[in-house]
């Protein structure tokens, strides 16, 4: 029998599969379709100090096997969050992360500390949304300024800290190393890649921030690479994601050397495939004989 | 708890771009409200986001949508064929709430916004007067005289029934509410045509959407309490809440 467990950031985790930040919400929404505590762990959709009403014009828009978005980070802010969120997401029996963006050093560092003081299991530091104007994406292209914000937020920070890069960064081994130097418990990567779509009837672009985020399975093949890369450059766990459907993809995460895995944009498409994810995973390890993911992990 | 796939018992031709799908459907997983949406797709991968879909009739063991061939996504939805199997995930969004319709009620539809107001009408129990708006081919007329008061049919081109526009041929000081699903103008011009009447006006709206859950934030709503999401908190809204 396999076992899915994985040990990372001196915690267990049932199973490598957690849900990606902003496509999930909450989680309630999806408690409709699955057991939510059949899953490893779910990230929060992005939050920020203060609320935020996201963007104006079209947010979401399908190219071939992608999705590009524009959301904009829209959100209830950190306090509405502890009050009225975390309580439901601690119900569903599964490890709870918290994602945080901002736009200034203070705004990431007044949120830690109100999530310092709530059970929430671990936080994600978002330095690489591409859908806010200033500061998100802008923290996490040089890996310089990536140093100096994650320092300050980890001394501030009492939770496990995984930080989220772009894909966008200058250099993502170069990125992460900063990142892990600075104190990162773990590497999250891929956010989105920065992306556009133009409407030519109307010659315009078609979201009103021009560019947006492009996700789903045609950013696979980018964020095996980026993760592969990240692995072998740094020695904390690193956390995949990017395009991931399917448990044939999860797998090739985890022998590019991801520990934990993130399901996003696949949400959208089938509200109940992490489930389908994991239980393929298992199936794939009970059939070739695989008692424990450190097997496979890393092996490429 | 929802469904997530259905077999198809029909998927066929209405009339030029417009097509009847229905499938199975186990009435007790969930009880199905007139407004209420399925986000529909083919197994395949010959595109990624399911497509919103209203429920144009519901039946103990069925679900029947009335869609237009649009984009892609309903390019290959209407390929699919009997005993196939199609991803439908639903029933979802508020739906029209049956308590609040009381009294004498419009039904307006324009264009394939027709296709939830069916439902809504048969629920309502042959108490509604229906007008239904199209550009010159006539279609799901007949579907309505089942179960409405009065159908009223309105061209464009004058081709069939009346001449001109649904919105010309309502008089609302008549109705104590009006609902409303077609091109955002029409449901507009119609807002205004209650409010002046202070008369309530329900609208489903549509929205481009990725996960139709509530999740993605993609099809938000402004409201004067801030955003909604067409998904999850509509698709129908009382016109007087929203900032459009």
């Amino acid at each position: 029998m396999a076992d899915l467990k994985v040990k990372a950031m001196g915690m267990q985790f049932k199973n490598p599969i957690l849900t990606a930040s902003g496509t999930f919400g909450f989680g309630e929404e999806f408690s409709e379709f699955y057991d939510l505590s059949l899953l490893g762990g779910i990230c929060s959709k992005g939050l920020t100090l203060n609320s935020k009403p996201g963007n104006t014009g079209i947010r979401v828009w399908e190219t071939p096997m992608g999705l590009i978005n524009s959301i904009g980070l829209q959100n209830p802010g950190v306090d509405r969050f502890i009050t009225e969120e975390l309580p439901k997401m601690k119900s569903y029996k599964t490890k709870v992360i918290a994602n945080l963006g901002g736009n200034t050093e203070q705004e990431y560092l007044t949120g830690i500390e109100k999530l310092n003081n709530t059970d929430v299991d671990l936080i994600e530091l978002n330095i690489s949304c591409p859908n806010v104007k200033c500061g998100g994406m802008a923290f996490g292209i040089k890996s310089e300024v990536a140093f100096e914000i994650v320092s300050k937020v980890k001394s501030a920070c009492q939770k496990p800290l995984m930080v989220k890069l772009s894909p966008n960064a200058e250099n993502i081994a170069e990125m992460a190393v900063a990142c892990e130097e600075a104190g990162a418990d773990s590497i999250s990567l891929i956010n989105t890649i920065k992306a556009m779509a133009i409407d030519i009837k109307k010659r315009k672009a078609v979201f009103d921030n021009v560019y947006a985020g492009l996700s789903g399975p045609c950013v696979k093949p980018v964020a095996l690479r980026m993760v592969h890369e990240v692995c072998k450059a740094v020695k904390v766990p690193v956390c995949g994601l990017g395009g991931i459907m399917s448990a044939e993809d999860a797998i090739e995460f985890i022998m590019a050397g991801a520990t934990l895995i993130q399901i996003g944009t696949g949400n959208f498409i089938k509200p109940n495939i992490a489930i389908d994810i994991i239980n393929g995973i298992e199936e794939f390890m009970d059939k070739n004989n695989i008692k424990t993911l450190d097997e496979i992990r890393g092996i490429i | 708890m929802k469904t997530l796939k259905s077999k198809i018992l029909l998927n066929e031709k209405v009339l030029n771009n417009i097509y009847k799908l229905v499938i199975e459907f186990n009435s007790e997983i969930d009880e199905i409200k007139p407004g209420q949406f399925f986000m529909l797709k083919t197994l395949d991968n010959s595109f990624l986001l399911p497509r919103p879909i209203s429920v144009n009739d519901a039946n103990e063991n069925t679900v029947t949508f009335l869609y237009r061939v649009e984009g892609i996504g309903t390019t290959q939805i209407c390929k699919l064929r009997e005993k196939e199997e199609i991803q439908a995930v639903g029933s979802l969004g508020n739906g029209f709430n049956l308590n609040e319709l009381n009294g004498k009620i419009a039904v307006v539809g324009g264009g394939i916004g027709i296709a939830p107001l069916l439902y809504l009408t048969k629920k309502l129990g042959n108490n509604a007067d229906v007008y239904l708006g199209y550009k010159d081919c006539v279609y799901y007329n007949e579907e309505f005289e089942k179960y409405a008061n009065s159908v009223t049919v309105i061209t464009e081109d004058g081709s069939s029934g009346k001449k001109g526009y649904v919105t010309d041929y309502i008089n609302y000081e008549n109705y104590d509410a009006v609902v409303t699903c077609g091109p955002e103008i029409m449901m507009f011009k119609i807002s205004d045509g209650c409010k002046a009447k202070n008369v309530s006006c329900y609208m489903s709206l549509e929205r481009r959407m990725a996960c139709g859950l509530g999740a993605c934030l993609g099809c938000t709503v402004e409201t004067k309490i801030g955003n909604k999401r067409a998904c999850k908190d509509g698709p129908v809204f009382l016109s007087e809440e929203l900032l459009i």
